[in-house]
């Protein structure tokens, strides 16, 4: 990739050529058309009267297209400047539309979000701490929390532990990439398609007609009656856990097993050459090497287990004291429209999770250029 | 020496003889599990070519063959026989009860009785075999693809019509808000990327901390804030408010991805560009876009899958507006108004994983090494 030399001087840029106040105007406007037409666009694209293909079309070349022409024309803009300037604004213009982008989606919504949950659900009225109060206290969110702590544990635990074992076991088989391709599958699937999926392996028949669900035709045939899974409480909630670590293990085992691939091998020569069995080896040497893996794939998995959402709606509508935060904050804020009490039961979900922002804003400053 | 030798060898031997025992084991553990793992998708996409009244009445797994009692023949015993006491069966030389043959019996001869018609007192006799229930039939996916009516034979032999699902309206409203959803990010964190990886500026840090911070924000505390502006602009229901949304969610990890791929470039081949007198931004268009086309790809297949299998933004953006709802919503509304329709959602929720599924196994590899990318440190 090295640049030859042969012809350096058709590319080299004089600075002083490039600053003219001509070209600068021609920049400028050419800055404002590109806005234009975006604007066109986005007014195209809102009222939404085109057939869907033509709207997809137009959203391609409006979304790239634009965004490219839009980077194009503030370079231009930028290059026609002096040279000192040059240098001061450009990486704004880099990373100005993703910052904006991060800024609109993200960073203000949460602040707006924290405003909003001290006052009423209309909006209206100031109510302090009431909001979180009630999340407290309520019944159903209790329940909900309690069922997110399962998630978190029982659901992290046996995602991150499986997908450890999985790893291990097809590290040392010769059939280690098809076993992982059929693990990671499901990583593919959608939770509300992976909620069909399941809801059909619990299906449930009178325990005297044929048994069309998997679970139920197993437990008749060993003599047993059926269960109506879904609806068992509590022991439902293990059985929705289970769907999502049918998801998530996938990802674990993925992760952990490159970090496997990298545990040296003559350390491990070494141990067994020292008398020490295979899993004094595991656990003296591959553990404590995978360890910060272990810690991102658990912190990884953590956070999704905290959003879980999807597979409680399809499943269980959050009936049958299914309930977790994110389906309780989706009946507040948009069946109820309670936005005061659905903005502070999503902040109570964002509280859980700053211990892992604070870890890798840490991170971040170990990291070299920061 | 012998003494020392001859114990070597019977070790090495048995070293060698539990190796294969172990081989065996880890492959054998492996499988037991592969299964597990396979079995749930198997089942549905068997079952989505089951006819409605098989995948009622019959498991799944009798596709496969199995062996299970088949009616050989049938003893009339005629009208008003009497079921109080013992019923004599001269044929087979036995007698039974009427609770008996009420539920099937099992004769020492390896035949089963029960009633085939209580009334007529008619006697079913079966006979074990092997046997599949493997009627397979496309009506299903025509019925949820197609918005046609659909008539189905009930077990009973009744006919039943119902209007098909037509799903393929949501299948292509998926591609529409895929696609946008997944380009239109890629773009704006690739320049953003590269700024936070070869240029020094005030604010950098405190952008990329922005950056890093936003990797784990629950969307949840966003979504209330932007249906609010998104109300203002007119864009509720609308496929762009989706992408948008999905572009601005998804940034955070793309910044962060091209960030860690962009950054490990060979600072030479950089400065080499710029001596020869290339523009920040042509160094940008020519040389590390280029060359960060792995990082792009991983990212592309990533968002696209999130995209794809959202369903809660989709949910909250699109709203009701059936003509605008994607796969996964229109399949989840399955659940909830067709939720014993099995013939129905086993076919929708494998339409619905094909598009995924096709993209996961053809391009595995640069989605692994997205994931591991995008998660080894954060």
């Amino acid at each position: 990739m090295q640049p030859t030399t042969a012809e350096p001087q058709q590319s080299a840029r004089s600075p002083t050529d490039t600053t003219s106040p001509g070209r600068f105007f021609i920049a400028l406007l050419g800055l404002i058309v590109v806005l234009v037409v975006l604007y066109v666009g986005f007014l195209f694209l809102r009222s939404n009267s085109a057939p869907q293909i033509v709207t997809a079309l137009v959203a391609i070349v409006w979304g790239v297209g634009g965004i490219a022409a839009l980077f194009t024309a503030a370079n231009l803009l930028v290059e026609s400047l002096p040279l000192t300037w040059q240098s001061r604004i450009q990486p704004y213009v880099f990373v100005g539309p993703a910052i904006a982008m991060l800024a609109w989606f993200l960073a203000i919504p949460t602040l707006r979000t924290l405003y909003q949950s001290f006052f009423s659900n209309d909006s209206t009225e100031f109510v302090g701490l009431q909001n979180y109060i009630a999340t407290f206290s309520d019944r159903q969110m209790q329940l909900s929390f309690r069922n997110n702590v399962l998630w978190l544990f029982l659901g992290t635990g046996l995602s991150v532990l499986l997908g450890l074992v999985i790893a291990v076991l097809a590290d040392r088989s010769k059939f280690e990439n098809i076993a992982k391709s059929l693990i990671f599958m499901p990583m593919a699937i959608s939770f509300v398609g992976a909620g069909v999926i399941w809801k059909f392996i619990y299906a449930y028949a009178p325990t005297d007609q044929p048994q069309i669900g998997v679970l139920n035709a197993m437990l008749v045939g060993l003599g047993g009656s059926a269960q109506s899974w879904i609806s068992l409480q509590p022991w439902n909630n293990f059985l929705l856990i289970v769907v999502v670590v049918w998801l998530q293990t996938g990802f674990a085992m993925v992760i952990l097993s490159a970090a496997l691939k990298g545990v040296p091998e003559d350390i491990l020569e070494a141990a067994r050459v020292d008398g020490a069995t295979e899993v004094q080896a595991f656990f003296g040497i591959i553990i404590p090497y995978l360890m910060s893996t272990i810690i991102t794939v658990t912190t990884t998995t953590a956070i999704a287990m905290l959003k879980i959402f999807d597979v409680v709606i399809v499943m269980t509508g959050g009936q049958y004291s299914t309930e977790v935060v994110a389906t309780q904050f989706y009946r507040q804020f948009f069946i109820n429209r309670n936005f005061g009490y659905g903005s502070a039961i999503a902040i109570v979900l964002f509280i859980a999770v700053t211990p892992v922002i604070f870890y890798n804003l840490r991170q971040l400053r170990k990291q070299e250029g920061f | 020496m012998a003494t020392i030798v001859q114990p070597r060898v019977a070790s090495a031997g048995s070293a060698k003889r539990s190796q294969r025992i172990s081989a065996i084991l880890v492959n054998g553990i492996l499988a037991v599990i592969c299964l597990l793992w396979t079995i749930p998708t198997l089942g549905l996409l068997v079952s989505s070519f089951r006819t409605r009244a098989d995948i009622t009445t019959t498991g799944w797994w009798t596709v496969f063959p199995h062996q299970a009692y088949n009616s050989v023949s049938q003893i009339e015993l005629g009208r008003g026989f009497p079921v109080d006491g013992p019923i004599a069966l001269d044929q087979l030389g036995t007698s039974v009860t009427d609770e008996q043959l009420r539920a099937g019996v099992t004769l020492p001869s390896g035949q089963r009785v029960q009633w085939a018609n209580r009334r007529q007192r008619i006697v079913d006799v079966q006979q074990q075999s092997w046997t599949t229930n493997a009627n397979f039939t496309l009506s299903n996916y025509r019925n949820v693809l197609v918005g046609q009516q659909y008539t189905y034979t009930n077990p009973d032999g009744t006919t039943t019509t119902e209007q098909g699902q037509d799903l393929s309206q949501a299948f292509i409203s998926s591609i529409v808000i895929s696609i946008p959803a997944t380009l239109i990010p890629i773009l704006m964190a690739a320049f953003a990327a590269h700024a936070f990886a070869w240029m020094r500026f005030p604010g950098r840090r405190f952008m990329f901390a922005m950056v890093v911070a936003l990797l784990v924000v629950p969307l949840q505390v966003a979504l209330i804030p932007i249906l609010r502006d998104y109300t203002a602009l007119g864009l509720v229901g609308t496929p762009l408010s989706v992408w948008l949304a999905h572009a601005g969610f998804g940034l955070p990890l793309a910044t962060y991805l091209l960030y860690n791929y962009i950054s490990q470039l060979p600072r030479e081949t950089l400065e080499a560009a710029f001596i020869d007198g290339a523009s920040p931004f042509t160094i940008f268009t020519r040389l590390v876009l280029p060359l960060s086309v792995p990082a792009l790809a991983s990212f592309a297949i990533f968002q696209f899958l999130w995209v794809w299998n959202d369903y809660l933004i989709a949910l909250i953006f699109l709203q009701a507006r059936p003509e605008a709802q994607v796969l996964t919503q229109r399949l989840a509304a399955m659940v909830g108004t067709r939720g014993q329709d099995w013939h129905l959602l086993t076919a929708g929720a494998f339409i619905s994983m094909l598009v995924p599924l096709i993209v996961f196994f053809s391009l595995q590899r640069y989605f692994v090494r997205g994931l591991l990318a995008g998660s080894v440190k954060g």
